[in-house]
């Protein structure tokens, strides 16, 4: 069954990053609870060049949830209201008739906004280029069975390896800490034997890109843990401590 | 060592290792005061013991030294954070569910200073601190100490201001205390929750033993007011 809802929308409008920017606020009827949270936004879009004036810039890619393109800080939350899903997975039926729905970037000093809704995410491209990779030549395939390594560690890797990358845990945090990216990181590789190797060199490249970009400093609020759209555990960033202190001392 | 400095999870780690010898402290005075409910001149002897000692000023300096650290780092880890958050504050609120005392550690510690402070003038000031001095005048003698508190907790207002510190002080370590263990790496996932609960209980066990000794006070100061 097909129901409407008529909702009002309070959109940040920032012409680039050195410009000040404002709330727009905009009045969509009919929109159908069927349509995804980005599909609205192009019905909005769509609506506006029609009138002749400037879209909304958002970002966005895959549309099913595993390329941590969507941003979007929705009603308070990055994501918006509804739990362990990203954007562009969110539904307009989680929004009541006539509701005003304020959406703004995800707001941190380590990630500019470059116009209306779109962030400059390159800051975590750089930590990962600090060191959340492997250097070794892993040569052809191998057996399976070569290198044992325990159900749980290989469940407890992969869950990490569930991170997209899409920065909810910045924009959620009040200290605008990239801490929970950065353990997912570390962890689904020093989790492994193959990671272990360079574990001590990648713990303390990434931190101190971390530092140097200006992300702030964890202080286990655990919003991040609440936000994210894959549910990764705050147990990697105790993780990510224990790495880095045990490099540290070892020096 | 200076990573200790620069890097946000070493200031992490100081915060952690300050926090963690200032718990234990707690636990050695919680321990301290319960025995003046148990027997006053034990309680007297134990005052003698850490009075105008070497040992016990050295210990007392050092203890300062602690708080300092611990509240210079929770100063510049504050201003820090402000600043990566960027000058565009969010207009809707930030509506994560997560602990109130997890976001207020700041708040609640300037609290427990305010307390501090209040604590400090009421006890230290006038027994090593006004010895040491030699202030005659507000000098109080470990063998009056007994009847020093019953002074002080006779006054409502005074055991109202203790026990809004100290709840302040059970917000702060319900929070301070696992998250000393993520910061120093403790924790993994299966010690995470366990943690989060034995550091319920322990500050509940600290601000219960701490509550107890200004309520003995002031309800002996009412029921003999010719002590006084």
């Amino acid at each position: 069954m097909d129901k409407t809802i008529n909702i009002t929308l309070k959109v940040w409008r920032q012409r680039g990053p050195k410009e000040k920017g404002a709330f727009e606020t905009y009045k969509l009827d009919g929109i159908s609870t069927e349509s995804s949270f980005l599909e609205m936004l192009d019905i909005l879009n769509e609506t506006l060049i029609n009138k002749g004036q400037e879209p909304v810039v958002f970002d966005h890619d895959c549309r099913e949830g595993i390329c941590g393109m969507c941003s979007l800080y929705i009603n308070g939350h990055p994501h918006g209201p509804d739990e362990d899903i990203t954007t562009c997975q969110l539904h307009m039926r989680k929004f009541k008739d006539g509701e005003t729905i304020t959406i703004e970037p995800w707001r941190s000093a380590g990630f500019p906004v470059i116009r209306d809704l779109m962030v400059d995410r390159t800051a975590f491209d750089q930590i990962i280029q600090a060191g959340g990779y492997t250097s070794i030549n892993a040569g052809g395939a191998q057996d399976a069975n070569a290198i044992p390594i325990p159900k749980e560690d290989a469940d407890e890797a992969m869950d990490s390896a569930s991170c997209i990358g899409c920065g909810a845990c910045v924009a959620a945090c009040k200290n605008g800490s990239a801490m929970l990216f950065l353990s997912a990181k570390v962890s689904q590789l020093a989790l492994l034997p193959q990671g272990r190797v360079e574990a001590a060199k990648r713990a303390k490249s990434m931190v101190a890109k971390m530092d140097e970009l200006g992300f702030g400093n964890c202080t286990n609020t655990g919003a991040c843990e609440v936000e994210c759209p894959k549910n990764v555990s705050i147990s990697n960033i105790a993780r990510l401590n224990r790495e880095f202190l045990k490099a540290k001392f070892r020096d | 060592m200076s990573w200790l400095i620069n890097s946000s999870i070493g200031r992490k780690f100081i915060m952690a290792l300050s926090g963690l010898t200032l718990v234990l402290f707690l636990l050695f005075h919680m321990s301290m005061n319960l025995v003046s409910i148990i027997s006053i001149d034990a309680y007297e002897q134990i005052c003698e013991f850490l009075g105008t000692n070497w040992y016990a000023v050295a210990g007392t300096v050092a203890l300062a030294g602690l708080f300092l650290i611990h509240i210079c780092y929770a100063i510049v880890l504050t201003l820090r954070n402000r600043k990566a958050r960027g000058n565009d504050q969010y207009a809707s609120s930030n509506l994560s569910d997560v602990p109130w005392s997890s976001k207020n550690m700041f708040v609640l510690g300037l609290a427990i200073l305010v307390f501090l402070l209040v604590h400090l003038y009421d006890f230290w000031f006038k027994m090593m601190f006004a010895e040491l001095f030699h202030m005659h005048d507000i000098v109080v003698l470990p063998e009056q100490v007994g009847n020093h508190m019953l002074v002080v907790f006779a006054n409502p207002i005074k055991v109202a201001l203790y026990l809004i510190g100290i709840v302040a002080i059970w917000f702060h370590l319900s929070h301070g205390i696992w998250s000393m263990c993520q910061s120093s790496g403790l924790n993994g996932r299966t010690w995470l929750p366990r943690l989060k609960c034995v550091a319920n209980i322990v500050s509940t066990i600290v601000c219960i033993g701490f509550a107890i000794v200004p309520l003995y006070f002031f309800a002996k100061s009412l029921l003999c007011t010719s002590c006084m």
